[in-house]
């Protein structure tokens, strides 16, 4: 009973500090975001704002009044879901090939994803670069919704390959037997039965997608298509000497709205997603 | 008979095969555009000097970029940074991650808001945890100095290498545990319950449990979240980015290569780099596999 109760306690403590783990850094980066820029560039240590060096809700305002941070904003939505739509629409197909059908070359599917997944992004963008300048799609929305897609269709493969593998398939024949039409059967059956597997699927690849930092500085030069990372990694304000954090740190925070969202409503979905693929079902 | 249900089946799995590969195409056509033929290139461009400032001047020099790269001590201290940064962080990581594993598989009320939690360092994108834990760490806004009770207030973790890299591998560990945590947790889901109970029946101890029973059960999970994170730590370059530029000799080997590319616009060198980088990465993950012994088709899952 004794070993009991400490086992509870240890639990206890180790809840208490994986939320501390959590949440204390994205409570520190909402905090810089209320301290003044006046406080900031004089030196304000501390987590919270000291008195007086507080400043509302006035970073908010200058970064969302900021034209190229809003343009930001939109490239990244755009270009995040333009490929997450893309590539989960390849997957499927893909993932229902691996999973219900028996074809040569399975194996080199799989392990080519396997090896596009750990692929060292770096060392593509030299000669992207390159290629994007010839093709005239360098510093556009389609130069970066491209390496998303192929960067991305590994971890939706995997994912919903695991979820197609699930699926018990002779429903569909069941259906038709009861007098379904294929389209029916297809449509009634299958189409509710894959569903969260492909929604998982796109949650995982927007999330890769609204994160990647190696293509949207080196894919783009202006603000025509640079994303959110990329943006606030070049946003210096007055003084280079001195970057202005809590001006950009709204900016992080604005940045995180979407992913704390989706997190929020998700997260059983991602939670099933991120471990389908990684432990043998 | 036995004849014409050979070749119906046969016929069939033609078709199959036929389907297959209309399906696959488009994703592998599109994943084999942006990888294989780039890294074609790369090795192609590696044996010219060629910089897009002068791009008329290019000009065949076989392996001289490669042997430039090799004796260079930068490409060498790179590398090293890029090794102790991937075996610290991910050593650190299996550790508190697997922690954290425990408590979520023993945590019988708020398993929602914990996931939830712990779902946010995940999604978060890495230039915000890297600005984040700069801020953090810094000496005139940050609170890091005046929470730990054995550095003085005016401390500036970014004036030295050593202290640079503990701010750094901090960003980094802080992002990607939770991912560590959750492959974990799966891979815990997976020790038979029976089994913890037979051996606590027989008197095995809490920690000889762990060893015989718990951790040789879920090895499979454990190999494959190792070589994930191994990878993805070698690549590391966001956080460097943001949180020093390279300063105090922390550059990785991806943040070398970008440098000669995009910066110095040194297509030739920066090829080279990129070859060696993507060798390196093949070096890394074969090391794995063969020293853990992971068997690929585990991360492959096939089932």
């Amino acid at each position: 009973m004794n070993k009991n109760a400490l086992t509870r306690v240890g639990t206890l403590v180790g809840f208490v500090l994986i939320l501390l783990w959590c949440l204390l850094p994205v409570a520190w980066i909402i905090s810089l975001s209320f301290k003044s820029q006046e406080a900031v560039t004089n030196g304000s240590p501390g987590f919270f704002p000291q008195s007086g060096g507080g400043a509302g809700w006035q970073n908010y305002v200058d970064v969302l009044q900021d034209e190229q941070f809003r343009r930001a904003i939109l490239n990244s939505i755009g270009i995040s879901l333009t490929a997450t739509i893309l590539s989960v629409a390849l997957a499927t197909l893909t993932a229902y090939a691996v999973a219900r059908l028996e074809f040569q070359g399975k194996k080199f599917v799989l392990t080519t994803a396997l090896v596009i997944a750990m692929f060292p992004v770096v060392s593509l963008v030299g000669p992207l670069f390159d290629m994007w300048r010839t093709f005239g799609i360098y510093d556009t929305w389609i130069g970066l919704i491209i390496p998303y897609m192929s960067f991305t269709l590994p971890l939706a493969i995997w994912t919903l390959s695991a979820f197609f593998r699930e699926i018990p398939w002779e429903m569909e024949q069941a259906a038709q037997v009861d007098g379904a039409t294929s389209w029916q059967a297809f449509r009634k059956v299958i189409v509710p039965l894959a569903a969260p597997g492909v929604f998982t699927a796109a949650i995982l690849t927007f999330f890769f997608a609204w994160n990647d930092f190696v293509f949207g500085i080196s894919l783009t030069s202006t603000e025509r298509a640079r994303p959110i990372p990329a943006a606030l990694s070049f946003f210096v304000g007055a003084d280079p000497f001195n970057r202005p954090a809590s001006l950009l740190a709204a900016g992080a925070v604005v940045a995180t709205v979407p992913v704390i969202l989706l997190v929020l409503f998700f997260q059983r979905k991602i939670v099933a997603g991120l471990t389908a693929g990684a432990v043998k079902g | 008979m036995s004849t014409s249900t050979v070749n119906r089946a046969s016929d069939r799995s033609r078709g199959e095969n036929r389907l297959a590969l209309k399906l696959v195409a488009p994703a592998v056509a599109l994943m084999l555009l942006v990888t294989a033929f780039p890294m074609l290139r790369a090795l192609y461009l590696s044996f010219f000097s060629y910089s897009l400032t002068a791009p008329d001047e290019r000009e065949f020099v076989g392996l001289d970029n490669y042997a430039t790269a090799l004796t260079d001590g930068l490409f060498w201290r790179d590398t090293g940074n890029t090794v102790f940064i991937m075996v610290v962080t991910v050593a650190v990581e299996l550790v508190i991650g697997f922690a954290f594993a425990m408590v979520m598989h023993r945590l019988v009320f708020a398993r929602g808001l914990v996931r939830t939690s712990i779902l946010i360092p995940y999604g978060i994108i890495t230039v915000v945890s890297g600005f984040a834990w700069q801020f953090a760490f810094s000496n005139t806004n940050g609170f890091v100095n005046s929470w730990l009770p054995f550095v003085s207030s005016d401390f500036n973790w970014f004036a030295s290498y050593e202290s640079s890299m503990v701010a750094i591998m901090v960003s980094e560990i802080w992002k990607t545990t939770p991912f560590m945590a959750l492959l974990l947790l799966a891979g815990l889901a997976q020790v038979p319950e029976d089994m913890l109970e037979a051996a606590k029946v027989d008197g095995a101890t809490w920690w000889q449990r762990l060893w015989k029973v718990i951790l040789p059960n879920m090895r499979a999970a454990i190999m494959v979240a190792v070589l994930f994170r191994a990878l993805d730590a070698y690549r590391i370059f966001d956080n460097i980015f943001v949180m020093t530029a390279g300063a105090n000799n922390t550059e990785s080997i991806s943040f070398l290569t970008y440098r000669q590319v995009i910066e110095q616009f040194q297509l030739g060198i920066g090829s080279a780099l990129s070859v060696l980088l993507f060798l390196s990465v093949l070096v890394v993950a074969f090391l794995i596999v063969k020293i853990f012994r992971v068997n690929l088709a585990d991360a492959r899952q096939e089932a």
